[in-house]
């Protein structure tokens, strides 16, 4: 089965919640803490549920969120 | 491991200004992913607004100018004829585009100008703290219609592509939303088949985006994408509303 990693620049986030609400699989949710900007980032809480969809990234309004198809040999 | 989604170089890495949640943002990026993948980043002149994307210029990697409120055709229009060979867009808001703009884009369509307007129609004035625009439906609350528009006092909510669709000059008229992944991916082939038609140099080519102004609405982002599904879509219905014969048969 093919697996995916999610990596979040938290830094530019701004908590806005459209990648979480796309998501069909549950994978993302808020940081408990903030960023400098005083938001809750998106991170990933789920990450081996996810299916590669791009829907997060797609709804993402603040270049977030790139997603990486692991290969072989990846860890 | 290999990306499968990266945040398109054809924006710049600066962190924007718009409110957390505002489709502002998806609409740039559609836009620059597209001129990358045509190879155009360098071969592009887009013309910025007055309205909360005023500072377009900034986060859009490619040459810009900025033009009065309003006023984007005319200097979309004068670049485009001394550049036939760039491709050249306007980028503006509904208060700029539908109200103090409203001659300038009808007589560009009129002379089919050879450039393509993204016409981002948040049913407000954003930048100016959440006016009625001539886009605010019917019952919308905002500063100016304090208990909703009313038909009566204002009018019905001007349909802007329809009414430039009916130009013999405007050749490709469609109407997208960001409210979802697959309105987002059907938003971003109108984009390419406007700039593809723009190459041809067929006319004047004009994409409305339905987009979002979660904070002048008073919804959280996520809320505002309902209002967009279940309010503006019903009465600005997405999909193409005018194209020229030779993108019907490719
Ligand atoms: C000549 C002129 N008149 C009025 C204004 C004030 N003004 C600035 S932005 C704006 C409307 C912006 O609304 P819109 O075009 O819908 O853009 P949005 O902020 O919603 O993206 C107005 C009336 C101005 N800057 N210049
Ligand atoms: S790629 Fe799809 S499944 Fe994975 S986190 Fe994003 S929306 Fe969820
Ligand atoms: S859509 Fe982007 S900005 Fe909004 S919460 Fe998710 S990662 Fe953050
Ligand atoms: S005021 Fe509205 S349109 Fe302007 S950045 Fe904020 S949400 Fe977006
Ligand atoms: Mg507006």
């Amino acid at each position: 089965m093919r697996s995916f990693k999610l990596v979040f620049r938290a830094d530019r986030c701004k908590g806005c919640e459209l990648c979480r609400n796309a998501c069909p699989k549950g994978v993302i949710g808020m940081a408990p803490q903030v960023n400098a900007k005083g938001y809750h980032p998106a991170c990933a809480v789920n990450q081996e549920a996810c299916i590669g969809c791009q829907s997060c990234a797609l709804m993402c309004p603040d270049g977030v969120i790139t997603i990486y198809q692991l290969e072989e040999g990846d860890q | 491991m290999k990306p499968i989604f990266e945040y398109t170089k054809g924006m710049t890495d600066m962190p924007t200004h718009y409110c957390p949640g505002c489709t502002h943002g998806i609409a740039h990026r559609l836009i620059m992913e597209v001129l990358d993948e045509m190879g155009a980043l360098g071969k592009t002149i887009g013309v910025a607004p007055i309205g909360c994307s005023v500072m377009a210029h900034q986060y859009m990697n490619v040459d810009m100018c900025e033009a009065a409120h309003g006023r984007a055709p005319a200097v979309a229009s004068g670049i485009r004829r001394v550049h036939p060979d760039k491709i050249v867009f306007t980028y503006q808001g509904d208060g700029d585009l539908a109200s103090i703009g409203t001659g300038e884009i009808v007589h560009a369509a009129v002379r089919g100008e050879k450039f393509t307007t993204f016409f981002i129609n948040n049913g407000i004035y954003g930048m100016t703290g959440g006016q009625m625009a001539p886009t605010t439906l019917i019952g919308q609350k905002s500063t100016t219609s304090q208990d909703g528009r009313s038909k009566e006092l204002n009018g019905m909510p001007i349909k802007m592509s329809e009414m430039l669709a009916s130009i013999d000059g405007a050749v490709y008229v469609e109407r997208v939303a960001l409210d979802s992944p697959a309105h987002i991916r059907q938003a971003k082939k109108a984009i390419r088949k406007a700039f593809e038609i723009q190459k041809k140099g067929l006319g004047f080519t004009l994409i409305e985006f339905l987009s979002t102004c979660p904070t002048n609405w008073g919804m959280t982002p996520v809320k505002a994408l309902d209002w967009v599904r279940n309010n503006v879509m019903p009465y600005y219905p997405i999909g193409v509303i005018k194209e020229p014969k030779e993108a019907e048969e490719a």
